[in-house]
């Protein structure tokens, strides 16, 4: 069923608001002048993400005829790429929201609304790119407002030093991603996705191609924080202003992945392969050692922000399982990793957006710090305990189904070893983030904390994330069919 | 619609009460638990199915199937929850105890009452969930939601290790639940099919359809699935060495709370064992009775002489439970109908009886404000009813006739002496009975030291009978303890219809 409408409607909306912004910040008034933006921009983020749901349900590029190809073929709009537009437009407005009090005693509010716009087009286009130079350009588009953003609170010496470390190791990250870029092209003579997948086939350059495959691993475990390429994590979600840090390991790593799923199932197909070059190998390891140091550093940390970040980490190991089953070219892991970063997008921006909250309220960053929070703000903490609860795996929201999936999906693969890893991981999981439910609801506070304001675009956006989060645990059905369809329809 | 109806019921309680202010929620929260009563019992009268709901000739009393969501074209997950000969009784179980379990909180819980009566309606509810549904996720969302509630009500209600006991019960039951879904859908994959209904999943299996997964042969499939999902059951049981948890749980939980642990949350492992390794693998189960029956007995000899070893009455019922679950897993390997059958009518007796005993020990405690043997004497004079029933649940707990502990140990060691499948039954079941002997002699030593003899309490307390709002729920379940032991057939009947097609799958006789 084709819809006459742009076919990168989503990105396009995206990317017009963020210059709507700039004309917004000409005309504004000086007061209340980041509600306003905040609402322009929000609006823009929602409805992309609100056109991608129509397309994605309306089965834009997803029928018989093939995906809609834009550009000659260097963006595709199908069920990928629709899927992680639904996932950046809704991650991007609530962060949005969130933004509004947060950020309303600082300079150049417009500057941040739109850095933040321009980022999410980027990371919305990488769910489209369907050419190593695409990928490349969008990976660029999203990062280089980010290192930005990260460092937005110039007068913090946290924010801007994660903002250094963030841009140096991006950088570097960057210029390794383009040099694998330029070795398959030196293969395969060629940049489109299917038309690197034919000429690989045929390939006797096996080395120059792992190597470069190895490089674009590395480009990829960049952008998803993935050990051992996640060190600018923990530092740049930690120093950068918490809004931020939701977006960044939230929506940044969702498209990281939707890179990682149409690079190696479309151009570089296990079945087309030649021998040696088994990247599922390098997956399994990478989802193991990715899963087991997150959750073990998350486990040692006092600081509330930078156990999330940890935890981020972890959560990339388990939606790393998705490429890693590929092995039995079962669609299941793989919609399992698609699902996963949904309910992702939810319960973890509406974690970082509670600690953005906190930091709000001036209460401090220590689990100690939340000691009796629930008796002063009830509301915001039954939210945080949803979110903690369902990060953990347990059915008070979705993440309880997606991650059960996965593992599921793991043990089809025959991979039931990599389940049981990753069980002992989730059960491990399960004492941090209980310790912030602890500390909210059970422990009793050394000094009393008085809470004096309750800033409604904050409140709004973690309120929604935990409807949402719990909402979908009965109404999960378009989240498994849309993902299981556009992984079926990747694999081929 | 009955099904839905109680649990809607028991959750939007569970939201009400949430929401009440604290000085009305004792009573709303009570008041609102009979609700899920009267649906249950209205249920319990009108119940109409036959033969075991996940086997062949099943027919199920108030089933309902709706699709809840899809992985692709492969696998359809749906909401389908029903009641058989064997999850009817636990329905009744959990609706009966939890009133109870609320009353006998209104003494002990000063603080955060709507949280507490809130928090325990959605325990109720997910519990209920547990026995009725009949689709491994839906099921899997209410096993583990059990957790959540259960949580926060030993970690701000308990006592002084309350926080430990809380962390040590949500990790170490969450890690076994993820290592028995790793078995489980191990199960079903390697299971044609598209589905992940119980009961279209264990008829695949009993006929033999389970194939090699990615490589692995069919037998080991089904071993290691075997293995896994009885680790992961083990410890909710809990089996020795599994154990650990439950001692730090019961002793630092709240009263009520250690009710609803000892009296329901613990059948949720016997019963999910009856339902998936000794239903769904029952070979595996046949060839490996004689380890299964050895664990039983170990749980039921050890968990005794833990019992005997102990000094705080509210440990001593504790590990008493490890004790009884042992006879549980005893009848159950057993596969005869009486083992079978009383090994479920055992879980409904153990469950009145623990929770009593539980019972009996928080009201002691709230008057004398302490718990230990050494402390106490002769309080029979002073609380001559929470004695007397206190008295009587022992006996029952021991076996004394007409009590529902007679019958259901009485069903578990005929079912057993006459087991086919398990090598040297009778052997087994003789040394399991030698727990018997250790139960009287725990539970009559503590009595004889704490309720008798010359009064003396080294507490500053006064001892004082307990209110009508504690004694009144013992009394009930008392009653039903008598009731239940003189008409065994109330449940027996029914749980002898669903035990049956369990025992043919291994050609077992009665």
């Amino acid at each position: 069923m084709a819809i006459e409408a742009p076919a990168l409607g989503p990105q396009l909306v995206m990317g017009l608001t963020a210059l709507l912004i700039l004309v917004v910040d000409t005309v504004a008034p000086t007061s209340d002048r980041s509600t306003l933006l905040a609402a322009v921009s929000a609006i823009g983020a929602a409805g992309s993400a609100g056109i991608a749901g129509w397309y994605l349900l309306a089965g834009s590029g997803q029928g018989p005829g093939g995906p809609i190809t834009q550009f000659g073929g260097a963006l595709v709009v199908d069920g990928l790429s629709l899927f992680f537009a639904v996932i950046v437009g809704s991650v991007t407005a609530l962060v949005l929201v969130a933004s509004a009090e947060y950020i309303a005693d600082q300079d150049h509010i417009a500057e941040y609304y739109g850095l933040v716009l321009l980022a999410a087009t980027g990371m919305s286009l990488m769910g489209a790119a369907n050419s190593l130079a695409t990928v490349f350009v969008s990976l660029e588009l999203a990062s280089l407002p980010s290192y930005v953003l990260v460092a937005y609170l110039k007068h913090n010496r946290g924010s801007v030093e994660a903002g250094l470390k963030y841009f140096l190791i991006g950088a570097l990250s960057s210029a390794i991603f383009a040099y694998g870029i330029s070795l398959v092209y030196a293969v395969t003579g060629s940049l489109s996705l299917p038309a690197i997948a034919d000429a690989v086939a045929t390939t006797d350059l096996v080395g120059t191609l792992g190597v470069g495959v190895v490089m674009i691993i590395a480009g990829v475990g960049f952008k998803t924080a993935s050990v051992p390429f996640h060190f600018w994590a923990p530092e740049a979600y930690e120093g950068a202003p918490a809004p931020i840090s939701a977006f960044l390991s939230s929506a940044s790593k969702a498209a990281g992945f939707a890179i990682a799923f149409r690079v190696f199932t479309v151009g570089l197909p296990l079945e087309g392969l030649p021998a040696g070059v088994d990247w599922t190998v390098a997956f399994v390891a990478l989802s193991v050692v990715t899963m087991t140091l997150g959750n073990l550093a998350a486990a040692t940390q006092e600081n509330v922000k930078r156990m999330l970040a940890y935890s981020s980490i972890g959560h990339a190991g388990y939606v790393l399982i998705g490429l890693a089953s590929l092995a039995e070219g079962s669609p299941i892991a793989l919609g399992a990793s698609m699902m996963h970063l949904f309910v992702y997008g939810f319960m973890n921006t509406g974690a970082f957006l509670f600690v953005a909250l906190a930091e709000h309220w001036g209460i401090g960053r220590t689990f100690e710090d939340y000691n009796g929070l629930a008796r002063e703000a009830p509301v915001a903490c039954l939210a945080m305990t949803v979110f903690m609860f369902s990060l953990a795996g347990l059915p008070v929201g979705a993440g309880f189904l997606s991650k059960y999936v996965l593992f599921a999906g793991a043990v089809e693969a025959g991979l039931a070893w990599l389940a049981l890893v990753a069980a002992a991981n989730s059960a491990l999981s399960l004492f941090y983030y209980s310790r912030v439910v602890k500390a909210m609801w059970i422990e009793e506070p050394d000094t009393p904390i008085t809470i004096t304001s309750r800033p409604t675009g904050l409140y709004t956006a973690v309120v929604v994330a935990a409807v949402v989060t719990v909402g979908l645990l009965a109404a999960f059905s378009p989240v498994s069919t849309e993902a299981i369809e556009a992984a079926s329809a990747l694999l081929g | 619609m009955l099904v839905e109806l109680l649990l809607a019921v028991t959750f939007i309680g569970g939201v009400a009460v949430l929401l009440a202010p604290d000085e009305f929620a004792p009573r709303l929260g009570f008041g609102w638990s009979l609700l899920p009563l009267l649906v249950s019992l209205y249920m319990f009268l009108t119940f109409d199915a036959a033969n075991n709901a996940l086997l062949d000739g099943g027919d199920l009393a108030f089933e309902t199937t709706a699709q809840w969501f899809a992985l692709g074209e492969q696998y359809a997950l749906q909401y389908h929850v029903g009641l058989d000969g064997i999850s009817m009784p636990l329905v009744v179980l959990t609706t009966v105890l939890t009133p109870a379990a609320m009353l006998s909180a209104w003494t002990p819980i000063d603080d955060r009452k709507s949280q507490f009566y809130g928090l325990m309606l959605f325990m109720e509810a997910s519990l209920l969930g547990v026995f009725v549904a009949l689709d491994f996720f839906l099921w899997f969302v209410f096993w583990e939601f059990v957790l959540v509630p259960m949580y926060f009500l030993i970690a701000i209600w308990g006592g002084p290790r309350r926080k430990y006991a809380a962390i040590k019960f949500f990790v170490y039951t969450n890690i076994a639940s993820l290592v028995m879904f790793v078995g489980f859908v191990a199960l079903v994959f390697a299971t044609p099919g598209s589905t992940f209904d119980l009961p279209v999943v264990a008829q695949a299996i009993t006929d033999g359809a389970v194939g090699p997964l990615v490589g692995v042969d069919a037998a080991t499939v089904k071993s290691i699935a075997f293995l896994l999902m009885f680790a992961g059951f083990a410890v909710k049981v809990p089996v020795v060495p599994f154990h650990t948890w439950l001692p730090d749980a019961h002793v630092e939980a709240p009263t009520p709370v250690s009710v609803m642990l000892a009296g329901v949350l613990l059948k949720m492992g016997t019963y999910a064992l009856l339902r998936f390794n000794f239903t769904m693998l029952a070979d595996v189960a046949a060839a490996n009775a004689s380890l299964i029956a050895a664990f039983a007995v170990v749980s039921v000899l050890y968990g005794a002489m833990l019992a005997l070893a102990q000094q705080d009455l509210k440990r001593i019922v504790a590990y008493s439970s490890i004790s009884s679950m042992g006879y549980v897993i005893l009848g159950l390997v057993a596969y005869t109908v009486h083992g079978v059958g009383g090994a479920t009518f055992q879980m409904i007796s153990h469950g009145l009886l623990s929770g009593l005993l539980f019972m009996c020990v928080g009201v002691i405690y709230n008057t004398t404000h302490t718990r230990m043997v050494g402390d106490l004497s002769g309080l029979a004079d002073r609380m001559p009813v929470t004695v007397g029933v206190f008295v009587a649940a022992a006996f029952g707990y021991m076996g004394l006739p007409l009590m529902s502990g007679f019958a259901a140990e009485f069903l578990v060691f005929a079912g057993a002496f006459g087991s086919e499948t398990l090598p040297a039954a009778p052997l087994y079941t003789a040394v399991a009975m030698f727990g018997i002997v250790i139960v009287a002699g725990y539970l009559l030593y503590a009595m004889q030291r704490t309720l008798f003899g010359p009064f003396e309490v080294d507490t500053d307390y006064d001892v004082v009978p307990a209110a009508t709002h504690d004694a009144a729920p013992l009394v009930v379940l008392i009653l039903l303890v008598v009731v239940l032991g003189s008409f065994p057939d109330l449940f027996y009947g029914m749980i002898q219809d669903a035990s049956q097609p369990v025992v043919a799958l291994l050609g077992g006789g009665a």
